[in-house]
């Protein structure tokens, strides 16, 4: 093996300076961006620019920093280096980013004063909530509502024929038609998206959800978590973590929006123009957990609720307000989003919200025929 | 179709960029360096954008300036390899038997072999390309399949045995990122993030694709629907939405309705979401005005 040439450090360093930055680089794709920067010429700085571009493929979400890395790197012009500025928008948060370490250390007391919360409120029935939460881990993946899958499954009884091992058994059995063998379009369950709300309103009822939350990761095939208040952050690989506490301190210290104000309306937006989140909700059963006490202008929280409600399989929302009975959808955003919800159910206790998550695969009357019907 | 070596017509991006043109497709320089570096290096293309921006034509674009054939894959969720790869014809085959009686018979001929669209590709590489269309439809499963078929570009058939590509086919993947990739393939690939064009190139891509349009009704569409993109739509219009629109507001001039009204009446080819219709409406004539000046 040869050294390699000393104009070729550079272009080594770079990728080493990318990965630094959390920029996945794998050693090929180093090689191509040297191999690709031979075929080009390289006539100029674009060139070099261009072959990094296409080689090294930095996410497109990532794309301003990576040219400011190469701005200092092959120019020498650090002021260049930019950090995420200052925003009106929503902030969203993907956990599993590289950014988590440092995370961890900013929120740390507000991590302990949740699981402090959380002790206080289940001291009264903490061995009830326990066995419940257990055995609604157990039932969820097979009480979750199913699609069809686009694969088969061998089967003995009602099903197609299955003509490829059809034929084998005949060709091995010399020509003689044996009893034939089906198959069946597999069914498997939809993705269950829950939605939390972390915002002050809620305070009293968040652990328990968080809870909720992480029994249904650890029983379900495909769920996923989001909080929001303020902001939108994604928590579910913390939940992950077999270990309920050490599952639930990680996704306390992910949330950076604790016990803050709602804006219910914009972060559902922002969820749903990200592509990758919206994509959780198509066909899925989403379960909103929140008052919707939504301050102010509730235009856009309609229009969220409409687009996630024309994606979802069926669209819930959980409010611990319809805990009292004389509770009735009667504020403006609640009147505004009722329509488009498919049901609005008691969030109060996680009795009553184990048991309506392990009923959604069995058909109900829209929410505004219930509703109407109380009133 | 005149077969033509990669090669040849790869010598420079400049040169990928003019043939493209050729086949009227206006790629801009970034594109046109990593088609042209995809060809070189033997690479697949990897290409993501929002939709309409592009991706399946620079495909077509890319099989033409080759003079090859293209083979498509649209990908959907619980796509398989039967569906991929290839499928034996069983009732052709069951005919057989029972046709041949007493006679030897292989069943597992290429006559009861159905070429799916990577077989295809790998049994001609040198007058194919194959394009994968929205590879982020599918499975993750299949992601793998595709992972296995792009760095050996082989095909295991039980029956058959392993075949193999006698030369590197050119291979282009399009994703609209409704979810991320996994790195693996990103990795294995030339990547291009195709973004809209800018008012000047999208005023000339209209002259290009539509049908009789002046120069000045393609410049005033590109700067308006530059504008409206800019705006936090559901669907944001595409490319060939503006053409279209181009298109449909020179038909009204021509039936005699006036410049800015046949933009407006028009609106229905750019923006097909009654929700999007509804909140750009109040806008719209100052949009088209500001365009046209």
């Amino acid at each position: 093996m040869s050294a390699l040439p000393h104009a070729a450090g550079p272009f080594l360093d770079f990728g080493r300076l990318l990965r630094r930055f959390g920029f996945a680089v794998a050693p090929e794709q180093v090689s191509g961006f040297m191999q690709a920067v031979t075929l080009l010429g390289p006539r100029s700085m674009a060139d070099i620019r261009e072959a990094a571009l296409a080689t090294l493929a930095p996410p497109p979400d990532r794309r301003d920093e990576f040219e400011a890395h190469f701005q200092s790197h092959f120019y020498g012009d650090t002021s260049a280096v930019i950090e995420g500025d200052a925003d009106e928008e929503t902030r969203i948060k993907d956990d599993g980013g590289s950014d988590q370490e440092e995370i961890e250390e900013v929120s740390q007391q507000e991590g302990g004063e949740l699981s402090s919360g959380a002790e206080q409120l289940s001291m009264r029935d903490f061995q009830r909530d326990d066995d419940r939460l257990t055995g609604f881990q157990r039932k969820l993946a097979s009480a979750l509502p199913a699609r069809r899958s686009f694969r088969t499954v061998r089967t003995h009884a009602r099903g197609k024929l299955d003509l490829r091992r059809s034929l084998r058994e005949i060709v091995s059995a010399d020509g003689d038609v044996p009893s034939p063998l089906l198959r069946r379009r597999q069914t498997v369950p939809r993705k269950l998206l829950m939605l939390i709300d972390v915002s002050g309103s809620m305070k009293l009822h968040t652990a328990d959800y968080l809870k909720l939350a992480h029994a249904a990761v650890q029983g379900g095939d495909r769920v996923e978590i989001f909080t929001f208040g303020t902001r939108l952050t994604r928590i579910t690989s913390a939940l992950r973590i077999r270990d309920r506490d050490q599952a639930l301190a990680r996704a306390a210290a992910l949330v950076d929006d604790w016990d803050g104000g709602t804006r219910m309306g914009p972060t559902l937006l922002a969820f749903l123009s990200v592509p990758r989140f919206s994509a959780f909700a198509r066909g899925a059963a989403v379960v909103i957990l929140s008052d919707a006490l939504e301050r102010g202008d509730h235009a856009e929280l309609e229009t969220a609720m409409r687009r996630l409600s024309a994606r979802a399989f069926r669209l819930s929302l959980a409010t611990p307000l319809a805990g009292d009975p004389r509770f009735r959808p009667a504020t403006a955003a609640l009147r505004a989003i009722l329509p488009v919800l498919d049901d609005l159910v008691d969030g109060s206790s996680l009795a009553g919200l184990t048991d309506f998550i392990l009923s959604l695969a069995r058909p109900a009357p829209a929410a505004a025929v219930i509703w109407k019907r109380v009133s | 179709m005149t077969e033509v070596n990669a090669d040849t017509v790869a010598t420079s991006p400049e040169a990928v960029a003019q043939h493209l043109a050729a086949s009227r497709y206006l790629a801009d320089e970034s594109l046109a360096t990593a088609i042209f570096l995809a060809i070189r290096l033997g690479k697949p293309l990897l290409l993501e954008g929002a939709p309409g921006v592009g991706k399946t034509e620079a495909a077509k674009a890319i099989a033409s300036l080759l003079g090859r054939d293209l083979v498509r894959l649209q990908c959907y969720e619980g796509i398989d390899a039967a569906h991929a790869l290839y499928e034996w014809n069983y009732q052709r085959q069951l005919l057989a038997i029972r046709h041949a009686g007493d006679k030897e018979i292989d069943i597992y001929d290429d006559r009861f072999l159905i070429a799916r669209p990577l077989l295809q590709v790998l049994r001609a590489p040198e007058q194919r390309v194959l394009l994968v269309d929205e590879i982020d439809r599918s499975d993750h499963e299949f992601e793998a399949l595709l992972l296995e078929f792009l760095s050996d570009f082989q095909i295991s058939i039980p029956e058959r045995g392993t075949i193999r590509a006698a030369a590197q086919p050119i291979v282009i993947l399009t994703s609209n990122r409704t979810r991320e990739l996994a790195e693996a393939l990103r990795r294995r690939c030339v990547y291009h993030w195709i973004g809209y064009p800018d008012a000047e190139r999208e005023a000339a891509i209209i002259m290009l694709r539509a049908g009789d349009v002046a120069q000045a009704t393609a410049r005033a569409v590109a700067a308006a629907v530059r504008t409206i993109r800019a705006r936090p739509l559901a669907k944001p219009p595409g490319i060939a939405e503006a053409v279209e629109w181009a298109n449909a507001a020179t038909i009204l001039e021509k039936g005699g309705s006036p410049w800015p009204e046949a933009f407006r009446r028009a609106i229905g080819v750019l923006i097909k979401d009654e929700e999007d219709l509804s909140y750009i409406a109040p806008e719209l004539s100052q949009i088209v005005e500001e365009a046209l000046a």
